[in-house]
């Protein structure tokens, strides 16, 4: 079992900051993410926009204010875990929590600290009929061991990134890789979209434009699937293969977060603004997007305002004993946890004469 | 103030016709928000960057507007429910001559 003082939901720019201000007051953070990188959106969707409403940054990019973040919170050392979703939340007699996730790793904390976003994100299916009962037979919307692919016949559908940066990986590991896409021009990075070309001329990747998967069928397992061409069932091509892989991007849902009998409205969390971003449970705080609030903005720096607030909050509520006055960076330097130690030089004092 | 007249038909099949200002740099994704058409955190998810589809509506007016770019139409190719008429509210800016537009919300997905 995993043992921190803030168990914060969420890998995101509010998470993350967390931390920092989490250290400041000497408690540790552990962080679950349901991607497998820290940034929630900002990573994921938009790493190369720039972001022109970060206090004292006049333009950052979304990918450089994460890495950010990461750089400020090392001190710290929080732990992750990351690719799995929080799903069930038990409240101990002594108050305390204990989180587990999709793949049974329990976090055990005294606060949780929901910076969920949006919620987790989760593979976008293609509309298909059937295609749920082929889920571990053949069809799989994340690859997270291309080893097993190794010799096999794979189909993978989708124009962005993952579909152009897997049909480029597997064309060394399975026996087969067909691209299908809706059109002929790929929204991925030019190299991958030439790396991709090069392939296909070399016989690696069969590439079927513009076209989609209309059908899947297979009697215990997926066998095959029909890809329409030009929308035209006469040039519908019947694909044998092992596994089809669709990558149509992920969207976030609030899922199994929306079961802990959290007061929900508005696909988010219902919070005191006027002290601490607590929910009607007490121990459980939600900042930054998943939370609202009379008169919530869902942005990045109020996320860090609520962020620090809670972790005031935490701080009584971990040691309700302790009396405690806030002291800024500036004078009291940052003591990581790590044994190093940032500080303001020290005037020197001299004399004219 | 220049308002004009949309209408917008919501995933219940609901037609709302509301007033839309065209001098706040608003567009129809933030439209459909502000008057709370469709649930938070169901429509306008990546803010309007035309990088999630979840603001796909179909055009039921014959208005010119503006062409689709290269993300908006990369983007269509990877969503679900897509139509003829497909766009994506966040890249139609609301503009005077857009007055009378109809618009219906493609399902959620």
């Amino acid at each position: 079992m995993i043992k921190t003082d803030i168990l914060i939901i969420g890998a995101g720019p509010t998470g993350l900051f967390a931390v920092f201000e989490a250290g400041l007051l000497q408690l540790k953070c552990h962080l679950i993410d349901a991607l497998p990188q820290a940034g929630g959106q900002l990573a994921e969707i938009y790493p190369k926009k720039p972001i022109y409403d970060i206090p004292g940054f006049p333009e950052v990019m979304a990918g450089e204010l994460v890495a950010n973040l990461m750089e400020q919170i090392k001190p710290f050392q929080p732990g992750f875990t990351l690719g799995q979703r929080a799903e069930t939340i038990e409240k101990l007699e002594d108050g305390t929590f204990v989180v587990t996730t999709n793949e049974g790793i329990q976090h055990h904390a005294p606060v949780v600290a929901i910076a969920g976003g949006l919620g987790s994100f989760e593979p976008r299916k293609p509309l298909l009929e059937g295609l749920e009962g082929y889920e571990d037979k053949g069809v799989a919307y994340m690859i997270r061991d291309p080893e097993i692919y190794r010799d096999k016949r794979v189909l993978i559908a989708g124009g962005g990134d993952s579909a152009l940066d897997w049909s480029i990986f597997l064309a060394g590991v399975a026996r087969e890789v067909t691209l299908v896409h809706r059109r002929n021009e790929f929204r991925g990075a030019l190299d991958s979209v030439e790396k991709v070309q090069e392939l296909k001329n070399l016989g690696k990747i069969r590439l079927i434009t513009p076209a989609e998967v209309v059908q899947v069928a297979g009697k215990d397992k997926l066998e095959s699937v029909l890809v329409r061409r030009n929308s035209d069932p006469e040039e519908d091509i019947l694909v044998e293969l092992d596994a089809f892989i669709p990558l149509f991007g992920l969207s976030p849902k609030l899922g199994p977060i929306s079961n802990w009998g959290l007061e929900i409205e508005k696909n988010a969390i219902k919070v005191d603004n006027t002290l601490d971003y607590q929910t009607n449970i007490p121990g459980i705080y939600a900042i930054g997007d998943v939370n609202t609030y009379p008169g919530k903005l869902k942005l990045i720096l109020c996320g860090f305002h609520e962020a620090t607030l809670m972790c005031q909050s935490a701080y009584q509520r971990i040691h309700p004993e302790k009396r405690y006055v806030m002291k800024y960076t500036t004078v009291g330097g940052v003591t990581g946890f790590d044994g190093s130690k940032k500080e303001a030089p020290k005037a020197v004092v001299k004399a004219i004469d | 103030m220049s308002d004009i007249q949309i209408s917008i038909t919501d995933r219940e099949g609901v037609v709302h016709a509301v007033e839309a200002p065209t001098d706040m740099n608003m567009n129809l994704m933030e439209l459909v928000r502000a008057y709370e058409l469709a649930p938070e955190g169901t429509i306008g998810v990546c803010g309007g960057m035309a990088m999630c589809a979840s603001c796909q509506c179909y055009v039921l007016t014959g208005h010119a507007l503006p062409e689709k770019s290269d993300e908006e139409e990369a983007m269509l190719s990877e969503a679900f429910y897509v139509k003829e008429n497909s766009r994506l509210g966040c890249q139609i800016a609301l503009k005077p001559e857009l007055e009378g537009l109809s618009v219906a919300l493609a399902p959620e997905s």
